[in-house]
């Protein structure tokens, strides 16, 4: 690589690994000389199995040891602004902790090229005896600002947290959502050009919650590099141009943001494509374009979601509320309809079929979900969480194709120009 | 030109304490030092007092048992203020171990969720207590005007000996803490470690009833020249022991060296093992 290209990068991560030592099942003594010698040799176990707590070698047997991270490269330019998805557990914290340099790798190697600041947590070393103006020197020096820095950002940090009224009080007398409000104004006057980020903005009300998006909206557009993990995955949409996808401890290759969820949302539910199969009352769910059924349709298409119902004999009346969910589990909107024939003798019972005619299923490529709640009689019978899978597609909804995600929902739409 | 970092598996069992980085962070020792103070006295009634209270009684009970009922010899100054110029010194290198040793343990919390330099741990811990040490100081000052001493000419040598103080507190601190984090024990075996080592230091008796023959070892112990120093000077009791003094010196600086590189060898781990 030459030396240009190697200084335009940010971060540089080869062939990362970390490995963690888990707890050895015991064998249990069943003789009681047996139980006392363990017993007796319990601290020379012990002093050995704490000894090798951080240490790893490949000689030993692999059994009690677990790769965190295996094989991870990638690399980051200056100003990219990086997601990083996965499951829990898949070591996007273990990633993010041997970037802020708080745990070493096993193996492999990172370049990184400027300061950076990781926020793998908001109020680092806050103590609840110090009042808040104290604590925000405290942190901000923690992240790593000279006292110059936060004096000179003091009154800025505390206009953000909108607790002025409170600065010269002890933090214990604080609310929990105004602790975090004074953290994460320290914590979002940092001035890195590399920041690493680990979920900290699913804090504070939603007025404070806004306020950290645009914040970090600015930060992005600002020409800093950025890490963000996160499992808001709306939210990494809505700020990092590229990510990665992290699971069981390797990395995918930096992918654009928007495919990057949809085949990290595919591998979540890949084995969930299955709808439900043993419901009692809602037999089952298909979704019919031009009757026929299909998995896959298009962006307005003319959508007919029908159900196959078995109404109890002596039912007097039933209503089906349900919703159409996005991958982000988002209602999308709701669907609906009660029948209440009023004519009392009369059953309605027996098995029915109800059809839900969508006119224009005006909505933007993903995957979605059927929710169904079943009411006979204004009893809710049976309540189906993932009654039906189904994939939609881009189609040429739009007359012009524009660079913009396309939203969730699309509207047609005729311009006139005046 | 903005710097660049590398992260790499640990290669070298010795690592070496980045001096540059400690500076760079000299707001954050500050800030710590001053949370530390400022916590421990916070919602008390006596606030700092409490850093006169504990080597002040120690002195009466000690006047009380090992002076008037023991009948422990002073070298010829009142016991009472014998004895308080030894827990003056004392009181802060025990609690100075104490609370370094136990610093990490309070803050894994952080260890996990933040780089710093973790030598500013210890070292926060230790400067925080040197506080109650100046405050105990006065107490000492009071002492020497109602026993009406005067230092002698050796009062010179007094930052000599606080820097021994100093050193060998940090040194040891550092390594007690290095191991505390990995092996909880050290925390358990504190308490009475140190009472133990109160008596291998002349705290509450001399360094003239060690025999002649073990002072030379009994001095390797740098609190012997601290005390015995400071004894001589503020007291008159003896000649001041210059070699026992610059052979505590000499192990002080042993000590804080390795110390410090104990603790910068295992300063990486310590997130995994804390």
């Amino acid at each position: 690589m030459s030396p240009r290209e190697e200084s335009s990068l940010a971060i540089k991560v080869e062939t990362l690994s970390k490995a963690y030592r888990i707890g050895e099942s015991r064998t249990k003594q069943d003789t009681l000389t047996a139980s006392f010698l363990r017993f007796l040799s319990y601290p020379f176990r012990q002093f050995r199995a704490i000894g090798k707590l951080n240490t790893y070698s490949s000689a030993e047997s692999q059994s009690n040891t677990i790769w965190a991270l295996k094989g991870v490269s990638f690399e980051v330019k200056k100003g990219d602004v990086i997601g990083i998805i996965g499951h829990n557990g898949a070591g996007k914290s273990t990633l993010l902790k041997i970037l802020s340099r708080i745990t070493d790798p096993t193996e492999g190697c990172v370049q990184i090229n400027g300061r950076v600041a990781s926020l793998l947590e908001v109020g680092t070393g806050f103590h609840p005896e110090l009042t808040g103006r104290e604590n925000v020197f405290l942190n901000g020096t923690i992240l790593g600002m000279r006292k110059s820095e936060v004096s000179r950002k003091l009154d800025e940090i505390i206009e953000f947290s909108g607790c002025a009224q409170l600065i010269d009080t002890p933090l214990k007398r604080y609310s929990s959502g105004m602790k975090v409000r004074l953290a994460f104004s320290v914590a979002a006057h940092l001035n890195p050009e590399i920041l690493i980020i680990d979920e900290v903005l699913a804090v504070g009300d939603l007025e404070f919650q806004r306020k950290c998006i645009e914040k970090m909206n600015s930060v992005a557009s600002n020409g800093r590099t950025v890490l963000f993990v996160s499992h808001n995955l709306s939210l990494v949409k809505s700020l990092c141009h590229r990510s990665i996808i992290l699971e069981r401890g390797r990395a995918s290759s930096l992918l654009e943001t928007e495919a990057a969820i949809t085949q990290f949302m595919r591998s979540l539910q890949a084995n969930k494509m299955e709808d439900v199969h043993d419901s009692e009352f809602i037999k089952k769910v298909r979704v019919k374009v031009s009757d026929a059924p299909k998995r896959d349709i298009y962006t307005g298409d003319c959508v007919d979601i029908e159900l196959e119902l078995m109404i109890p004999k002596d039912a007097k009346s039933f209503s089906i509320v349900g919703g159409v969910m996005n991958h982000y589990n988002t209602k999308i909107f709701t669907i609906g309809m009660s029948l209440d024939p009023k004519l009392g003798e009369h059953s309605i019972g027996g098995d029915r079929t109800a059809v839900c005619q969508i006119e224009n299923f005006n909505v933007s490529s993903g995957r979605y979900r059927i929710a169904l709640v079943l009411s006979v009689d204004n009893q809710d019978v049976e309540r189906l969480e993932n009654a039906h899978f189904f994939d939609v597609h881009e189609s040429n909804f739009h007359r012009c194709r524009v660079s913009e995600p396309p939203g969730v929902v699309q509207c047609r739409q005729s311009w006139k120009i005046v | 030109m903005s710097k660049t970092t590398i992260i790499q598996p640990p290669k070298r069992f010795i690592s070496l304490v980045s001096w540059s980085e400690l500076w760079a962070y000299r707001d954050l020792l500050m800030f710590l030092t001053w949370r530390d103070i400022k916590a421990r006295y916070a919602q008390s009634v006596l606030g700092i007092g409490w850093a006169v209270i504990q080597p002040l009684f120690q002195m009466l009970v000690f006047t009380l048992v090992l002076g008037k009922m023991a009948g422990i010899p002073s070298d010829g100054a009142p016991y009472a203020i014998f004895a308080f110029v030894g827990l003056l010194p004392w009181t802060f290198f025990a609690n100075a171990l104490t609370g370094s040793s136990g610093s990490l343990i309070a803050n894994a919390g952080m260890l996990n969720k933040i780089y710093f330099p973790r030598l500013v741990m210890p070292l926060s811990a230790t400067i925080a207590k040197m506080m109650d040490f100046v405050i105990a100081s006065l107490i000492l000052i009071f002492l020497l005007i109602f026993y009406q001493k005067l230092p002698s000419i050796y009062v010179l040598y007094a930052p000599l000996l606080i820097l021994i103080l100093f050193m060998t507190a940090v040194g040891i601190g550092c390594f007690l803490t290095a191991l505390a984090i990995q092996y909880r024990d050290i925390q358990y075996a504190m308490g009475f470690g140190v009472q133990l080592a109160m008596y291998a230091s002349p705290v509450v008796y001399s360094s003239t009833l060690v025999p002649l023959e073990w002072r030379g070892l009994y001095a390797m112990n740098p609190m012997v020249g601290v005390i015995e120093g400071f004894r001589s000077i503020f007291l008159n009791t003896i000649e001041f022991p210059l070699t026992w003094v610059l052979q505590g010196f000499v192990v002080s600086v042993i000590l804080f060296i390795c110390g410090i590189l104990f603790f910068a060898s295992r300063e990486r781990v310590f997130a995994d093992v804390a």
